[in-house]
């Protein structure tokens, strides 16, 4: 009865865009998997830095390397990156808000405490601290990122939790005959859901600027990993002289943080009924009673 | 099967709220619980099935069916709720989960104590919601609680509640927050649910009027304890404690005027 909302999704225009973005991106690093038109690591000096022209649709870059191909393997690693982080976040998130809304009044106290402590370091400095350990490294930034986000999802979570968990329709489920345990997982997480789903889009977009950002520094992927961070960080410098070149990797960024935050809200509009504007409600008389 | 309170005390965060509260409730009887807000009848309701908040602890004795209730682990007595004890809340708008449709929620006890399919879900929700009179069931079911009226929320909350059929059925103040002319429906549709099945009713109330259109017997409470506990019309007529008294004073507003007065 609640599958409608794979059809709301679409009929959002945010959502049909977000769905579009994403899936390009995912079938962009899956087919990068198997076949890119050059191999992006490449280097063939007699061809650098030419413009968008056939066989380099989008140009080379100053080594020669063919920029279409070191974009489509740059997608990998970013999915990758997104999802990683997204389900550390989602494990973290959850058992903190769980642990800070469900349980006796001092251990709830607590994590929410341990929450705010931790909110207060930056994605950067957790990443720059694991970096330490770990050293160049793609899971630094997956790492980081959940974690930061997890601290993030359960300090928004927590309190809707709560929140829902003191409505009466959660007494009348247990008036109803659920267990504690029903009563979680058909009143309470459902009801969670969209702000969870919301914070989490959020999130994956968070992650995939932090990757950007933290391969740029030097702190993520290892130079021989193709990243969008890395591509822009190298095609940057020469921004003045060749500034089409920077314009690829920083659009695909641009535009997967766009749809990833686009599909958020309309997901979050999509599986709330009393948001969904796209619902045709038929409008009948009000029957009195 | 009868209810029986004896003795009920709760505490929350070592103050007395309730305190000796007894009353008895036999086969296809109809209680009336009835006192002001923060009397304790809504707590009382609550202890009857062991969804105190968190914090509050009853003492006493409540036998249902000779079992006794407090001190019963939750397991067993989720078994009983829903099933043999079924309860109505006051506010119809809070009480719907706002995300599943209404069937789901009407069939969700059924599907809990019942172990039946899904597609028998739906129809037994669409037969429960035909018998509190929603219209047009087949559709309804399908609906989201935000799409219906009050009064059609709280048909929807008296669905849920009867859907196992209960031997016994809380009502806590279920029409209190709505329209006068609904009130008068939704009593209706209580009493003639009740009496269909003989099941037995305890009804929470702070208004005279509405108790007298539905109970036997009344309980006034008054800070936690009981005041004058006597059938309704000599509730009505002969009211011996200034609560009473002041309640009956009150009642004039609803639906019913006592005779003889104004």
């Amino acid at each position: 009865m609640n599958a409608a909302w794979p059809r709301r999704l679409w009929r959002l225009s945010t959502g049909r865009f977000g769905v579009v973005v994403c899936a390009i991106i995912l079938l962009t690093a899956a087919s990068a998997l198997v076949w890119t038109p050059f191999d992006p690591q490449h280097v063939d000096i007699a061809q650098r830095w030419l413009g968008p022209s056939w066989p380099h649709l989008l140009g080379t870059d100053g080594s020669g390397r063919d920029i279409l191909s070191l974009v489509m393997s740059g997608a990998r690693t970013t999915v990758f990156v997104a999802v990683g982080s997204a389900l550390i976040a989602t494990v973290i998130g959850i058992a903190l808000a769980a642990l800070g809304a469900l349980t006796a009044r001092w251990v709830r106290e607590s994590v929410a405490v341990l929450v705010d402590i931790l909110i207060a370091f930056p994605v950067l400095l957790i990443a720059l601290m694991i970096s330490a350990i770990w050293g160049r490294s793609l899971w630094v930034v997956i790492w980081a990122v959940g974690i930061g986000f997890g601290v993030n999802i359960a300090r928004v979570t927590r309190p809707e939790l709560r929140r829902v968990l003191h409505s009466d329709f959660v007494v009348a489920g247990r008036a109803s005959g659920l267990t504690p345990a029903q009563n979680l997982y058909r009143h309470l997480l459902p009801n969670v859901a969209p702000v969870f789903i919301v914070q989490l889009s959020w999130g994956m977009a968070v992650a995939v600027l932090a990757e950007a950002g933290l391969s740029y520094l030097g702190v993520g992927a290892p130079v021989t990993q193709p990243s969008w961070g890395l591509l822009l960080a190298e095609l940057q410098q020469f921004l003045t002289v060749h500034p089409l070149s920077v314009l690829w990797p920083g659009l695909a960024i641009t535009m997967t943080v766009l749809g990833l935050n686009l599909l958020g809200d309309a997901l979050r509009e999509a599986t709330d009924p009393t948001l969904s504007r796209t619902d045709e409600r038929v409008r009948e008389p009000e029957v009195v009673a | 099967m009868s209810l029986v309170v004896q003795g009920l005390t709760i505490d929350i965060g070592g103050r007395r709220v309730v305190d000796g509260v007894s009353f008895e409730v036999g086969d296809g009887q109809r209680l009336g619980l009835i006192g002001e807000s923060g009397s304790g009848k809504s707590l009382t309701a609550l202890a009857v099935l062991g969804l105190l908040p968190e914090g509050a602890r009853a003492g006493g004795s409540i036998r249902w069916d000779d079992r006794e209730l407090i001190g019963m682990p939750d397991r067993r007595l989720a078994g009983i709720r829903g099933d043999e004890i079924g309860i109505v809340f006051q506010e119809p708008r809070t009480a719907l989960n706002p995300i599943r449709t209404v069937g789901r929620q009407i069939a969700e006890a059924i599907r809990i104590h019942e172990r039946v399919s899904r597609r028998e879900a739906r129809a037994r929700a669409i037969a429960e919601a035909a018998r509190v009179r929603l219209p047009d069931p087949e559709r309804i079911v399908d609906r989201y609680p935000h799409q219906l009226s009050g009064g059609q929320r709280q048909r929807v909350a008296i669905a849920i509640a009867l859907a196992c059929r209960p031997r016994l059925l809380i009502a806590d103040e279920p029409t209190t927050a709505l329209d006068v002319t609904i009130q008068a429906e939704i009593l209706d549709l209580l009493q003639s649910l009740v009496s269909d099945d003989g099941m037995s009713l305890v009804f929470i109330t702070h208004d005279l009027a509405v108790l007298s259109q539905i109970a036997a017997h009344g309980v006034v409470l008054e800070h936690g304890r009981v005041v004058e506990s006597a059938p309704v019309p000599v509730l009505l007529t002969r009211p011996v404690s200034p609560v009473t008294q002041g309640l009956l004073r009150d009642a004039t507003a609803t639906l019913w005027k006592p005779e003889g007065r104004r």
